[in-house]
């Protein structure tokens, strides 16, 4: 149904943007500033500029779509080789009858592309050498005689203003409507065959080992898809240049890849990067006066990359950054819970408030820096500083927190010694690590393996899930003068 | 191609016999006729001739390089057969795919890939709907009882990177187990899994048994081989010795089977392909 919905707006979107495409160039400027510009690019009115959305809109569609396929295949080098072996095929298709005729060079560089992958195959099955080797020699070799091929074009009499150079770094603003309707053709070919295969792509990129023992074709669709992305990137090529083209397949696919873990919402963001860097990089080009529209559009996605790859919820080195931040402070206030308890421990749990100079020396550390921890636990909300009486009180939550931390690591000790055959005095080091990770799940099951113990190897008492949760067993507890309800620093 | 010395390529004991040789292929799972298999020009099965009976656990279990998960694959024709053939209740593979549930080795995919454990158990309904169709509800159902099975339910809506060796290991079951197959393949089930998966797989598979389906699992652990199958397939390039497991489980079969002999047979297996190449 969704597909269907979207495939409808895809079409009244080209109804609406395509119309004569050929009319001025973009070069002709009238508009100075940056503003005028965006208004005049953006407003659709001129026919040149609908043609120039309208294709970046649908090369994104189906670079992501496609892209997003060859990422979770592991195929990223195989959409570079095919770009690149394309070229001697559009210099072929243009020498065909010495134009610019969008079928003949759309043509030349489907055939170029497929032998260039049929040249990979053969390679790797027929010598020892390994698919990246393959690769690498094709797209050089294809490269090199594409761009012989093109320079000699450019000698011919009618080659200086042929626009053939224009394939290698793209030109959008030479988009004209023949190119669209290619364009056309191929993304709504790639969107329909997408998701009428689509459960089928996905258990052959997945498992195909499975998918063949299912009895899915999966060599045709493997073989679909190759010609599939070799169309991808034919139409790709005008606009975003031969060089550049395989960045708009992958960059697109790997920032929706790091965002989401599902495939289909993968596909589409791709879909929807790639038209974002589409019309961004067509934008840029037409700001700085029909520059190459490749680099731009390859740029604009690297920059949504970028934003990926930095402020990812899940996957992003921001988030990631801030996860071990947060885990390292917290490891570092239970350290702190746990430097108090031994100090009420060591005296029994009777006393005032613990001073600044028990935590320090407790801890083997300066003033200065017990300070600063006990500054992180009251800003957590786990304790109270009293300043004048330099006292230090653990408020309920932070009392529970620091005997479930004194239970955690007396607990693993134990479950070392006894079940383990540690020796006694190994276990401290494994447990002061542990200790912090531990689950709830997995302290209820140590609690339960291990007879709901009371003393550590050490002979210390350990504290129980059952007391900490209720706090109304026996067990130690501090005298009521050392919480410190109601009080504030 | 050198003859071989007959002693070395055929079976030398073969206890099973078809209980009942007057029942029609139909009824027989998995016969497989004379199968060769080769990479590379190299063989790696030699004349393989088996007969497996219905509701039967089979463990096939041998050394290293011994041929095992060739064996499996090549039933499912996922490899070329050099020679001989394969049928699957009386018929060759290709007309029977519905019959045949596959666990595959879990180191064959990558566990990154953008889905989450229902799409991958989804994936064992895919052969029964055929082309353009999607998982309907009743698929979805059926894939959520596959996952109470194996006592992943709770964990339907994880990504799969997401879950430990044994969990990934019980969403591949819970696949196999959504294919509704009366044949199940399995590659290394116990493979780098913990206890509890294990006993879970092993429960699992008692109970597919008692439901009449037919089980060919690859096992490298030889000490749990003896408790968890009816019937053991010993092999190393070619079948060492097929039987019920008390039967095949003794020492000379074994010795038989990780012995010395696979030198032999593999520096031939060498020979042949510096031969044809």
């Amino acid at each position: 149904m969704g597909a269907r919905r979207k495939l409808g707006l895809l079409t009244v979107a080209i109804a609406l943007l395509a119309g004569d495409a050929s009319a001025a160039r973009i070069g002709e400027l009238t508009e100075t500033g940056v503003w005028d510009q965006m208004v005049r690019f953006f407003s659709l009115r001129d026919p040149a500029l609908r043609a120039v959305l309208l294709g970046s809109g649908l090369l994104g569609i189906s670079c992501g779509l496609l892209g997003s396929f060859i990422v979770v295949r592991k195929m990223s080098l195989m959409g570079d080789a095919l770009s690149h072996a394309v070229l001697p095929g559009v210099a072929l298709g243009f020498l065909w009858n010495l134009t610019k005729d969008p079928l003949a060079i759309f043509v030349g560089a489907t055939l170029a592309g497929l032998l260039g992958t049929l040249t990979v195959h053969a390679i790797t099955h027929t010598t020892r050498l390994k698919e990246d080797t393959a690769l690498g020699l094709v797209l050089a070799s294809f490269f090199a005689v594409g761009i012989c091929l093109v320079k000699m074009i450019e000698r011919l009499p009618t080659g200086a203003k042929s626009g053939i150079d224009k394939f290698l770094f793209g030109q959008a603003a030479a988009l004209n409507s023949q190119d669209l309707q290619l364009m056309t053709v191929v993304t709504l070919l790639a969107v329909v065959l997408i998701s009428v295969f689509y459960k089928e792509l996905l258990v052959c990129s997945f498992d195909p080992g499975f998918a063949r023992a299912a009895g899915l074709p999966t060599r045709m669709l493997h073989h679909g898809l190759m010609l599939l992305l070799a169309f991808a990137v034919v139409i790709a090529l005008q606009a975003v240049g031969v060089v550049l083209v395989s960045a708009m397949l992958i960059t697109p696919a790997a920032a929706a890849y790091l965002l989401t873990d599902r495939m289909h919402r993968m596909l589409f963001l791709a879909a929807t990067f790639g038209v974002a860097a589409g019309i961004l990089g067509a934008f840029m080009s037409f700001l700085g006066n029909n520059l190459p529209t490749g680099p731009f559009m390859v740029l604009a996605a690297s920059m949504v990359f970028a934003g990926a790859f930095l402020f990812g919820p899940r996957h992003g080195t921001l988030a990631r950054w801030w996860r071990q931040r947060s885990r390292s402070r917290r490891v570092e206030r239970e350290n702190t819970l746990k430097a108090l308890f031994h100090v009420l421990e060591g005296r029994g749990f009777v006393g005032e408030g613990i001073t600044l100079q028990e935590l320090a020396s407790r801890r083997h550390e300066t003033l200065e820096e017990s300070r600063e921890r006990l500054h992180a636990l009251c800003r957590n909300g786990l304790a109270t500083f009293d300043e004048p009486g330099e006292a230090i009180y653990l408020t309920p939550e932070g009392w529970q927190r620091a005997r479930a931390i004194v239970r955690n690591h007396r607990l693993w000790e134990l479950y070392l010694t006894n079940q383990v055959n540690f020796a006694a005095d190994h276990v401290h080091d494994e447990a002061e690590e542990i200790e912090h990770v531990l689950g709830e799940e997995v302290v209820r099951q140590l609690e339960r393996g291990l007879d709901y113990a009371t003393r550590d190897p050490h002979g210390k008492v350990i504290p129980s899930t059952a007391d900490i949760m209720h706090d109304d067993g026996g067990g130690p507890r501090p005298p009521k003068d050392l919480v410190g309800y109601g009080k504030t620093t | 191609m050198t003859p071989l010395p007959k002693s070395q390529i055929e079976p030398e004991i073969v206890p099973f016999k078809a209980p009942n040789p007057s029942v029609p292929g139909a009824s027989c799972p998995l016969e497989i006729h004379d199968l060769t298999v080769a990479y590379h020009q190299k063989p790696v099965l030699w004349g393989i001739d088996l007969q497996v009976p219905p509701g039967r656990l089979v463990g096939i279990i041998g050394p290293n390089g011994a041929g095992k998960s060739t064996l499996i694959k090549a039933v499912m024709g996922l490899l070329p057969l050099s020679s001989g053939w394969v049928k699957i209740f009386g018929q060759p593979y290709q007309k029977q795919l519905r019959r045949v549930g596959y666990v595959p080795q879990r180191e064959s995919v990558d566990w990154d890939f953008p889905v989450n454990v229902m799409d991958v158990v989804l994936m064992g309904r895919f052969g029964h709907l055929g082309l353009f169709r999607r998982p309907s509800k009743a698929d979805r159902e059926i894939a959520r009882e596959c996952l109470e099975k194996v006592r992943m339910l709770p964990y339907a809506n994880r990504q799969i990177a997401n879950l430990s060796g044994g969990q990934q290991q019980r969403v591949f079951l819970a696949r196999a187990l959504a294919q509704e197959s009366d044949l199940y393949l399995m590659d290394e089930p116990f493979a780098g899994v913990d206890a509890a998966t294990e006993a879970a797989i092993v429960e699992i598979m008692h109970e597919l048994k008692e439901r009449g389906k037919t089980l060919l699992v690859v096992h490298h652990d030889l000490p749990t081989a003896r408790n968890y199958f009816d019937m053991l397939l010993l092999l190393n390039m070619r079948l060492v010795a097929f039987g019920p497991t008390e039967e095949v489980f003794e020492y000379e079969l074994l010795q038989k089977t990780y012995g010395g002999r696979l030198t032999i047979l593999s520096e031939v297996a060498d020979a042949v392909r510096q031969k044809t190449s």
